[in-house]
Protein backbone atom coordinates (compact mmCIF):
# COMPACT_ATOMS: atom_id res chain seq x y z
CA UNK A 1 0.00 0.00 0.00
CA UNK A 2 1.27 3.67 -0.82
CA UNK A 3 0.75 6.41 1.07
CA UNK A 4 -0.78 8.46 -1.48
CA UNK A 5 -3.57 5.65 -1.45
CA UNK A 6 -4.47 7.19 2.41
CA UNK A 7 -8.33 7.79 1.67
CA UNK A 8 -9.77 9.44 4.79
CA UNK A 9 -9.28 9.45 9.07
CA UNK A 10 -12.31 10.07 11.77
CA UNK A 11 -12.46 10.90 15.00
CA UNK A 12 -15.89 10.76 17.33
CA UNK A 13 -14.51 13.46 19.03
CA UNK A 14 -15.94 16.69 19.08
CA UNK A 15 -14.80 18.45 21.93
CA UNK A 16 -15.37 22.18 21.88
CA UNK A 17 -12.46 24.42 20.57
CA UNK A 18 -10.49 21.32 19.97
CA UNK A 19 -12.22 19.66 17.18
CA UNK A 20 -11.50 19.84 14.17
CA UNK A 21 -9.02 22.38 14.84
CA UNK A 22 -8.04 24.04 18.03
CA UNK A 23 -9.59 27.69 18.82
CA UNK A 24 -8.61 27.96 22.40
CA UNK A 25 -6.94 31.44 22.46
CA UNK A 26 -9.02 34.09 21.10
CA UNK A 27 -8.62 38.07 20.59
CA UNK A 28 -7.52 38.41 24.64
CA UNK A 29 -4.02 36.91 23.90
CA UNK A 30 -2.61 38.51 20.64
CA UNK A 31 -3.66 41.94 22.08
CA UNK A 32 -1.90 41.24 25.13
CA UNK A 33 1.56 39.89 22.95
CA UNK A 34 1.09 43.34 21.48
CA UNK A 35 0.26 45.68 24.40
CA UNK A 36 3.96 43.23 26.23
CA UNK A 37 5.57 44.18 22.71
CA UNK A 38 5.08 47.56 23.22
CA UNK A 39 6.15 48.05 26.86
CA UNK A 40 9.35 46.22 26.19
CA UNK A 41 9.82 48.94 23.23
CA UNK A 42 9.27 51.50 25.81
CA UNK A 43 11.40 50.07 28.39
CA UNK A 44 14.36 49.86 26.24
CA UNK A 45 13.59 53.35 24.67
CA UNK A 46 13.66 54.96 28.30
CA UNK A 47 16.49 52.69 29.09
CA UNK A 48 18.39 54.17 25.94
CA UNK A 49 17.71 58.04 26.52
CA UNK A 50 19.00 57.51 30.84
CA UNK A 51 21.71 55.44 30.17
CA UNK A 52 22.96 57.73 26.79
CA UNK A 53 22.33 60.34 28.61
CA UNK A 54 19.68 62.21 26.35
CA UNK A 55 16.73 62.86 28.55
CA UNK A 56 16.52 66.62 26.94
CA UNK A 57 17.23 65.60 23.49
CA UNK A 58 14.98 62.78 23.81
CA UNK A 59 11.65 64.47 26.16
CA UNK A 60 8.87 61.84 25.18
CA UNK A 61 11.21 58.75 25.64
CA UNK A 62 12.38 60.06 28.99
CA UNK A 63 9.32 61.52 30.34
CA UNK A 64 6.13 60.46 28.64
CA UNK A 65 6.33 56.84 27.26
CA UNK A 66 7.55 56.16 31.33
CA UNK A 67 3.69 56.85 32.18
CA UNK A 68 2.50 54.81 30.06
CA UNK A 69 4.29 51.74 30.73
CA UNK A 70 1.77 50.61 33.96
CA UNK A 71 -1.07 51.10 32.10
CA UNK A 72 -0.22 49.73 29.64
CA UNK A 73 0.65 46.66 30.77
CA UNK A 74 -1.90 46.54 33.16
CA UNK A 75 -4.36 46.59 30.05
CA UNK A 76 -2.24 43.74 28.57
CA UNK A 77 -2.84 41.29 31.71
CA UNK A 78 -6.48 42.50 31.98
CA UNK A 79 -6.48 40.71 28.63
CA UNK A 80 -4.92 37.71 29.39
CA UNK A 81 -6.88 37.48 32.88
CA UNK A 82 -10.46 37.28 30.29
CA UNK A 83 -8.68 34.62 28.54
CA UNK A 84 -8.36 32.53 31.48
CA UNK A 85 -10.57 29.89 32.04
CA UNK A 86 -10.68 29.24 35.94
CA UNK A 87 -10.09 32.89 37.15
CA UNK A 88 -10.11 32.98 40.75
CA UNK A 89 -6.81 30.34 40.21
CA UNK A 90 -5.30 33.49 38.93
CA UNK A 91 -3.05 33.17 42.16
CA UNK A 92 -1.87 29.99 41.65
CA UNK A 93 0.80 31.86 39.05
CA UNK A 94 2.42 32.87 42.46
CA UNK A 95 2.67 30.32 44.58
CA UNK A 96 5.16 28.80 42.60
CA UNK A 97 8.14 28.86 40.21
CA UNK A 98 8.09 26.39 37.13
CA UNK A 99 11.41 26.48 35.31
CA UNK A 100 10.24 24.35 32.22
CA UNK A 101 7.06 26.33 31.33
CA UNK A 102 7.84 30.13 29.38
CA UNK A 103 4.63 31.07 30.88
CA UNK A 104 5.63 30.77 34.50
CA UNK A 105 8.85 32.89 33.57
CA UNK A 106 6.30 35.71 31.64
CA UNK A 107 4.62 35.59 35.37
CA UNK A 108 7.39 36.65 37.63
CA UNK A 109 9.21 38.98 34.93
CA UNK A 110 5.52 40.72 34.65
CA UNK A 111 5.94 41.22 38.50
CA UNK A 112 9.60 42.51 38.58
CA UNK A 113 8.64 44.55 35.10
CA UNK A 114 5.50 46.60 37.04
CA UNK A 115 7.94 47.69 40.24
CA UNK A 116 10.71 48.27 38.17
CA UNK A 117 8.56 50.16 35.46
CA UNK A 118 6.19 51.71 38.29
CA UNK A 119 9.11 53.48 39.92
CA UNK A 120 10.45 55.12 36.77
CA UNK A 121 6.89 56.12 35.99
CA UNK A 122 5.98 57.54 39.53
CA UNK A 123 8.99 59.73 39.16
CA UNK A 124 8.56 60.83 35.59
CA UNK A 125 4.64 61.31 36.53
CA UNK A 126 5.84 63.86 39.91
CA UNK A 127 8.16 65.90 37.77
CA UNK A 128 5.47 66.32 34.62
CA UNK A 129 3.30 70.18 35.77
CA UNK A 130 0.18 68.24 35.77
CA UNK A 131 -2.84 69.11 38.74
CA UNK A 132 -2.42 67.51 41.69
CA UNK A 133 0.87 65.78 41.49
CA UNK A 134 2.00 67.98 44.16
CA UNK A 135 -0.54 66.58 46.31
CA UNK A 136 0.56 63.48 45.47
CA UNK A 137 4.22 63.89 46.90
CA UNK A 138 2.84 64.66 50.14
CA UNK A 139 2.09 61.36 50.59
CA UNK A 140 5.13 59.83 52.64
CA UNK A 141 4.94 56.32 50.61
CA UNK A 142 5.19 58.09 47.07
CA UNK A 143 7.81 61.01 48.74
CA UNK A 144 10.26 57.57 49.43
CA UNK A 145 9.54 55.71 46.39
CA UNK A 146 10.36 58.61 43.96
CA UNK A 147 13.56 59.24 46.03
CA UNK A 148 14.77 55.97 45.43
CA UNK A 149 13.58 55.82 41.76
CA UNK A 150 15.88 58.87 41.28
CA UNK A 151 18.78 57.96 43.28
CA UNK A 152 18.93 54.62 41.46
CA UNK A 153 17.67 55.98 38.11
CA UNK A 154 20.71 54.61 36.16
CA UNK A 155 20.43 51.28 38.03
CA UNK A 156 16.59 51.11 37.25
CA UNK A 157 17.44 52.26 33.76
CA UNK A 158 19.79 49.36 33.42
CA UNK A 159 17.31 46.81 34.67
CA UNK A 160 14.51 48.31 32.69
CA UNK A 161 16.72 47.38 29.67
CA UNK A 162 17.71 43.86 30.43
CA UNK A 163 13.72 43.44 31.61
CA UNK A 164 12.54 45.20 28.01
CA UNK A 165 14.63 42.68 26.44
CA UNK A 166 13.30 39.64 28.36
CA UNK A 167 9.87 40.70 28.08
CA UNK A 168 10.03 40.84 24.51
CA UNK A 169 11.47 37.86 24.04
CA UNK A 170 9.15 36.01 26.32
CA UNK A 171 6.46 37.04 24.41
CA UNK A 172 7.41 35.22 21.44
CA UNK A 173 9.00 32.26 23.21
CA UNK A 174 5.51 31.75 25.02
CA UNK A 175 4.47 30.42 21.46
CA UNK A 176 7.77 28.74 20.17
CA UNK A 177 7.62 26.34 22.92
CA UNK A 178 4.81 24.07 21.49
CA UNK A 179 6.28 20.95 19.06
CA UNK A 180 2.63 20.38 18.63
CA UNK A 181 1.74 24.12 16.52
CA UNK A 182 4.57 24.24 13.83
CA UNK A 183 4.07 27.17 12.78
CA UNK A 184 5.10 28.74 16.10
CA UNK A 185 7.72 26.26 17.22
CA UNK A 186 10.59 28.48 15.56
CA UNK A 187 13.18 30.12 18.63
CA UNK A 188 13.20 33.28 16.14
CA UNK A 189 10.25 33.98 16.73
CA UNK A 190 11.45 35.57 20.17
CA UNK A 191 13.64 37.38 18.34
CA UNK A 192 10.89 38.58 16.00
CA UNK A 193 8.27 39.35 18.65
CA UNK A 194 11.63 41.35 20.85
CA UNK A 195 12.23 43.27 17.74
CA UNK A 196 8.71 43.94 16.31
CA UNK A 197 8.06 45.24 20.27
CA UNK A 198 11.16 47.82 19.92
CA UNK A 199 9.59 48.89 16.76
CA UNK A 200 6.30 49.45 18.01
CA UNK A 201 8.19 51.32 21.02
CA UNK A 202 9.64 53.52 18.95
CA UNK A 203 6.62 54.28 16.76
CA UNK A 204 4.61 54.81 19.57
CA UNK A 205 7.45 57.39 21.07
CA UNK A 206 7.33 59.00 17.22
CA UNK A 207 3.67 59.46 17.98
CA UNK A 208 3.43 61.26 20.71
CA UNK A 209 7.15 63.19 20.91
CA UNK A 210 6.36 67.44 19.82
CA UNK A 211 10.16 67.50 19.62
CA UNK A 212 11.42 67.62 16.11
CA UNK A 213 15.15 66.16 17.08
CA UNK A 214 13.40 63.03 19.06
CA UNK A 215 11.03 61.98 16.28
CA UNK A 216 13.50 61.99 14.14
CA UNK A 217 16.14 59.64 16.35
CA UNK A 218 13.21 57.40 16.28
CA UNK A 219 12.12 56.90 13.64
CA UNK A 220 15.84 56.29 12.62
CA UNK A 221 15.55 53.33 15.12
CA UNK A 222 12.22 52.67 13.71
CA UNK A 223 13.92 52.57 9.76
CA UNK A 224 16.94 50.12 11.34
CA UNK A 225 14.65 47.93 12.94
CA UNK A 226 11.69 47.34 10.50
CA UNK A 227 15.14 46.27 8.83
CA UNK A 228 16.38 43.81 10.88
CA UNK A 229 12.45 42.76 11.10
CA UNK A 230 12.06 42.01 7.94
CA UNK A 231 15.00 39.88 7.66
CA UNK A 232 14.04 37.55 10.61
CA UNK A 233 10.60 36.97 9.08
CA UNK A 234 12.18 36.20 5.99
CA UNK A 235 14.54 33.91 7.81
CA UNK A 236 11.45 32.54 10.13
CA UNK A 237 9.68 31.53 7.11
CA UNK A 238 12.63 29.91 5.17
CA UNK A 239 13.00 27.45 8.51
CA UNK A 240 9.80 26.61 8.17
CA UNK A 241 10.05 25.89 4.61
CA UNK A 242 12.99 23.71 4.42
CA UNK A 243 11.94 22.31 7.58
CA UNK A 244 9.70 19.05 8.04
CA UNK A 245 6.07 18.15 6.82
CA UNK A 246 4.81 19.95 9.49
CA UNK A 247 6.93 22.96 9.21
CA UNK A 248 6.19 22.98 5.72
CA UNK A 249 2.53 23.10 5.79
CA UNK A 250 2.55 26.10 8.27
CA UNK A 251 4.94 28.24 6.39
CA UNK A 252 1.80 27.61 3.31
CA UNK A 253 -0.46 28.52 5.92
CA UNK A 254 0.73 32.27 5.84
CA UNK A 255 2.67 31.96 2.42
CA UNK A 256 -0.59 30.87 -0.07
CA UNK A 257 -2.72 29.42 2.38
CA UNK A 258 -6.51 31.25 4.28
CA UNK A 259 -4.08 33.76 6.22
CA UNK A 260 -1.48 34.77 3.20
CA UNK A 261 -3.92 37.92 2.09
CA UNK A 262 -3.87 39.01 5.55
CA UNK A 263 -0.47 38.38 6.31
CA UNK A 264 0.75 40.20 2.81
CA UNK A 265 -1.48 42.83 3.01
CA UNK A 266 -1.61 43.77 6.79
CA UNK A 267 2.13 42.77 8.05
CA UNK A 268 4.46 42.92 4.99
CA UNK A 269 2.41 45.83 3.40
CA UNK A 270 1.18 48.08 5.58
CA UNK A 271 3.09 47.21 8.83
CA UNK A 272 6.59 46.86 7.36
CA UNK A 273 7.45 47.37 3.84
CA UNK A 274 4.72 50.92 3.87
CA UNK A 275 5.82 52.52 6.58
CA UNK A 276 9.61 51.53 5.73
CA UNK A 277 9.59 53.49 2.65
CA UNK A 278 8.08 56.65 3.96
CA UNK A 279 10.25 56.79 7.34
CA UNK A 280 13.56 56.45 4.45
CA UNK A 281 12.04 59.23 2.31
CA UNK A 282 11.13 61.27 5.48
CA UNK A 283 14.39 60.90 6.59
CA UNK A 284 16.28 61.92 3.54
CA UNK A 285 13.80 65.62 3.51
CA UNK A 286 11.68 64.25 0.19
CA UNK A 287 8.46 63.36 2.06
CA UNK A 288 6.85 65.11 4.85
CA UNK A 289 7.23 63.43 8.46
CA UNK A 290 3.16 62.41 9.04
CA UNK A 291 1.55 60.14 11.64
CA UNK A 292 0.72 57.29 8.81
CA UNK A 293 4.55 55.80 8.98
CA UNK A 294 4.06 55.15 13.11
CA UNK A 295 0.27 54.63 13.06
CA UNK A 296 1.21 51.71 9.93
CA UNK A 297 4.07 49.98 12.45
CA UNK A 298 1.37 49.44 15.03
CA UNK A 299 -1.33 48.20 13.03
CA UNK A 300 1.65 45.82 11.76
CA UNK A 301 2.61 44.59 15.01
CA UNK A 302 -1.05 43.80 16.15
CA UNK A 303 -1.87 42.08 12.66
CA UNK A 304 1.10 40.43 13.32
CA UNK A 305 0.37 38.91 16.58
CA UNK A 306 -3.63 38.30 15.37
CA UNK A 307 -2.57 36.51 12.29
CA UNK A 308 0.06 34.14 13.94
CA UNK A 309 -1.83 33.47 17.12
CA UNK A 310 -4.97 32.51 15.04
CA UNK A 311 -2.95 30.56 12.35
CA UNK A 312 -0.64 28.92 14.39
CA UNK A 313 -4.06 27.02 15.88
CA UNK A 314 -4.96 25.73 12.81
CA UNK A 315 -2.15 24.12 11.26
CA UNK A 316 -1.48 21.28 14.04
CA UNK A 317 1.68 18.54 13.81
CA UNK B 1 11.45 16.37 31.85
CA UNK B 2 10.32 13.44 33.38
CA UNK B 3 12.88 11.60 35.55
CA UNK B 4 11.93 7.79 36.63
CA UNK B 5 9.00 6.69 37.97
CA UNK B 6 7.99 3.67 40.32
CA UNK B 7 5.88 2.10 37.25
CA UNK B 8 4.84 3.18 33.47
CA UNK B 9 1.46 2.82 32.84
CA UNK B 10 0.50 2.20 29.40
CA UNK B 11 -2.06 1.57 27.00
CA UNK B 12 -2.27 -1.13 23.90
CA UNK B 13 -5.59 -0.98 21.79
CA UNK B 14 -5.58 -3.60 19.38
CA UNK B 15 -6.78 -2.68 16.17
CA UNK B 16 -7.91 -6.29 14.71
CA UNK B 17 -9.70 -6.85 17.88
CA UNK B 18 -11.71 -3.67 18.15
CA UNK B 19 -14.98 -2.90 16.52
CA UNK B 20 -15.47 0.67 17.30
CA UNK B 21 -18.52 0.01 19.40
CA UNK B 22 -18.20 2.93 21.88
CA UNK B 23 -18.60 1.16 24.90
CA UNK B 24 -15.22 1.81 25.99
CA UNK B 25 -16.16 5.38 25.65
CA UNK B 26 -19.44 5.33 27.48
CA UNK B 27 -17.72 3.53 30.45
CA UNK B 28 -15.93 6.53 30.83
CA UNK B 29 -17.67 9.12 30.28
CA UNK B 30 -19.94 7.24 33.23
CA UNK B 31 -16.82 6.13 35.29
CA UNK B 32 -15.50 10.10 35.45
CA UNK B 33 -18.38 12.65 35.12
CA UNK B 34 -16.99 13.41 31.48
CA UNK B 35 -19.75 15.95 30.74
CA UNK B 36 -22.03 15.84 27.65
CA UNK B 37 -20.38 16.99 24.38
CA UNK B 38 -16.87 16.43 26.03
CA UNK B 39 -14.90 13.46 25.40
CA UNK B 40 -11.61 11.58 27.64
CA UNK B 41 -11.62 8.95 24.81
CA UNK B 42 -12.87 8.23 21.58
CA UNK B 43 -12.90 6.55 18.32
CA UNK B 44 -10.55 6.58 15.61
CA UNK B 45 -11.32 5.32 12.35
CA UNK B 46 -8.71 5.11 9.26
CA UNK B 47 -9.52 4.25 5.87
CA UNK B 48 -6.46 3.42 3.63
CA UNK B 49 -6.66 1.82 -0.31
CA UNK B 50 -7.36 2.60 -3.82
CA UNK B 51 -11.03 1.61 -4.34
CA UNK B 52 -12.25 -0.88 -4.68
CA UNK B 53 -9.67 -2.51 -2.61
CA UNK B 54 -10.21 -0.42 0.82
CA UNK B 55 -9.47 -1.61 4.27
CA UNK B 56 -10.67 0.34 7.41
CA UNK B 57 -9.29 0.20 10.81
CA UNK B 58 -10.63 1.38 13.84
CA UNK B 59 -9.53 2.27 17.09
CA UNK B 60 -10.37 3.43 20.69
CA UNK B 61 -8.16 6.48 21.47
CA UNK B 62 -7.07 9.03 24.74
CA UNK B 63 -4.09 10.87 25.98
CA UNK B 64 -1.34 8.72 25.34
CA UNK B 65 0.33 9.29 28.70
CA UNK B 66 3.64 10.14 26.98
CA UNK B 67 7.02 9.76 28.53
CA UNK B 68 7.97 13.10 28.11
CA UNK B 69 4.56 14.96 28.30
CA UNK B 70 4.93 18.90 27.07
CA UNK B 71 1.68 19.79 28.67
CA UNK B 72 3.53 19.23 32.25
CA UNK B 73 6.59 21.26 30.81
CA UNK B 74 4.57 24.14 29.80
CA UNK B 75 2.26 24.21 32.91
CA UNK B 76 2.82 27.62 34.79
CA UNK B 77 1.15 26.11 37.54
CA UNK B 78 2.17 22.80 38.29
CA UNK B 79 -1.62 21.78 37.77
CA UNK B 80 -0.53 19.65 35.14
CA UNK B 81 2.02 16.49 36.41
CA UNK B 82 3.33 13.36 36.60
CA UNK B 83 2.12 10.78 39.41
CA UNK B 84 5.42 9.08 40.43
CA UNK B 85 3.60 6.00 41.56
CA UNK B 86 2.27 5.22 38.30
CA UNK B 87 3.77 7.59 35.98
CA UNK B 88 0.62 8.99 34.93
CA UNK B 89 0.05 12.18 33.42
CA UNK B 90 -2.41 13.94 35.66
CA UNK B 91 -4.38 17.66 36.22
CA UNK B 92 -4.72 18.82 39.70
CA UNK B 93 -7.87 21.12 39.17
CA UNK B 94 -7.02 22.81 42.23
CA UNK B 95 -3.94 24.54 40.47
CA UNK B 96 -5.32 24.76 36.81
CA UNK B 97 -6.19 28.49 35.85
CA UNK B 98 -7.60 27.55 32.61
CA UNK B 99 -4.58 29.40 30.95
CA UNK B 100 -4.62 26.39 27.61
CA UNK B 101 -1.21 26.21 27.35
CA UNK B 102 -1.01 22.32 28.44
CA UNK B 103 -3.88 22.50 25.61
CA UNK B 104 -1.68 24.08 22.67
CA UNK B 105 1.62 21.80 24.15
CA UNK B 106 -0.44 18.79 23.41
CA UNK B 107 -0.06 17.18 20.08
CA UNK B 108 -2.38 14.85 19.99
CA UNK B 109 -5.45 17.24 20.86
CA UNK B 110 -6.12 14.94 23.94
CA UNK B 111 -7.11 18.09 26.68
CA UNK B 112 -10.45 19.99 26.24
CA UNK B 113 -11.50 22.55 28.90
CA UNK B 114 -13.94 21.69 31.11
CA UNK B 115 -17.14 23.50 31.77
CA UNK B 116 -16.34 24.04 35.64
CA UNK B 117 -12.90 25.79 34.16
CA UNK B 118 -10.26 23.49 34.63
CA UNK B 119 -8.26 21.46 31.79
CA UNK B 120 -9.66 17.84 31.55
CA UNK B 121 -8.61 14.49 30.27
CA UNK B 122 -7.82 11.05 30.42
CA UNK B 123 -6.63 9.82 33.96
CA UNK B 124 -6.15 6.51 33.08
CA UNK B 125 -8.30 5.82 35.87
CA UNK B 126 -5.79 6.31 38.63
CA UNK B 127 -8.50 6.09 41.29
CA UNK B 128 -8.92 2.49 39.78
CA UNK B 129 -4.99 1.60 39.29
CA UNK B 130 -4.50 2.37 42.46
CA UNK B 131 -6.46 0.10 43.93
CA UNK B 132 -5.23 -2.73 41.70
CA UNK B 133 -8.80 -2.00 39.13
CA UNK B 134 -8.80 -2.40 35.38
CA UNK B 135 -9.33 0.92 34.12
CA UNK B 136 -13.45 1.06 33.29
CA UNK B 137 -12.37 1.21 29.23
CA UNK B 138 -10.42 -2.10 29.78
CA UNK B 139 -12.78 -3.58 32.26
CA UNK B 140 -16.69 -2.73 29.65
CA UNK B 141 -14.40 -4.03 26.49
CA UNK B 142 -16.29 -6.50 24.73
CA UNK B 143 -13.54 -7.43 22.58
CA UNK B 144 -10.98 -7.33 25.24
CA UNK B 145 -8.94 -5.48 22.97
CA UNK B 146 -8.19 -2.62 25.51
CA UNK B 147 -4.69 -3.66 27.63
CA UNK B 148 -3.57 -1.01 30.42
CA UNK B 149 -0.68 -1.97 32.60
CA UNK B 150 3.04 -1.53 33.13
CA UNK B 151 5.12 -1.03 30.62
CA UNK B 152 8.50 -1.30 32.34
CA UNK B 153 6.81 -4.73 33.91
CA UNK B 154 8.07 -7.20 31.59
CA UNK B 155 5.67 -9.93 33.04
CA UNK B 156 3.14 -7.53 32.42
CA UNK B 157 0.55 -8.48 29.69
CA UNK B 158 0.74 -5.16 27.80
CA UNK B 159 4.58 -5.68 27.87
CA UNK B 160 4.07 -9.08 26.06
CA UNK B 161 1.39 -7.74 23.90
CA UNK B 162 4.49 -4.66 22.76
CA UNK B 163 6.79 -7.25 22.41
CA UNK B 164 4.58 -9.93 20.06
CA UNK B 165 2.43 -8.12 18.29
CA UNK B 166 3.15 -5.29 15.38
CA UNK B 167 2.43 -2.54 17.45
CA UNK B 168 1.91 1.87 16.21
CA UNK B 169 3.08 4.78 17.83
CA UNK B 170 1.28 8.08 16.75
CA UNK B 171 3.61 11.51 16.35
CA UNK B 172 6.46 10.41 17.24
CA UNK B 173 8.59 12.67 15.97
CA UNK B 174 6.76 15.18 18.31
CA UNK B 175 9.78 13.46 20.95
CA UNK B 176 6.54 12.79 23.28
CA UNK B 177 7.37 8.93 24.02
CA UNK B 178 3.74 8.27 23.50
CA UNK B 179 3.29 5.01 25.83
CA UNK B 180 -0.28 4.31 23.73
CA UNK B 181 0.41 1.49 21.15
CA UNK B 182 -1.85 0.25 18.38
CA UNK B 183 -1.48 -3.32 17.54
CA UNK B 184 -2.21 -3.62 14.19
CA UNK B 185 -1.58 -7.19 13.30
CA UNK B 186 -2.05 -10.72 14.20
Amino acid sequence: MQVNDFVEATSTRLNPHIDPGIHIWGWEVPIYLFLGGLVAGLLVLNAYAVLARREEEMPASSRILPLLGVPLLALGLGALFLDLEYKLHVFRFYTTFQASSPMSWGSWILLVVFATSGLVGLSALLKSKWVGVEGLRKLPLVNALERFADRHAILLAKANGVLGVALGIYTGILLSAFAARPLWNSAILGLIFLISGLSTGAALGALLSRDHRERERLVRFDVILIGVEIVLLALWIVGLSTSGEGARNAAEMILSGPYAAAFWTLVVVVGLAAPLLIETMALKGRWRETIVAPALVLIGGLSLRFILVYAGQDIGF
Amino acid sequence: MTGRTERRFGMVVDAVACVGCSACVIACRDENDVPQGCSRRWIFEEVKGRFPNLTAEVWSESCQHCDYPPCVDCCPTGASHIDRPTGTTQVDRDKCTGCKACVAACPYDSRYVHPDGYVDKSTLCIHRLRKGEPTACEAICPTDAITVGDLDDPHAKISRLVRSRHSRQFKTDAGTRPRFFLLERI
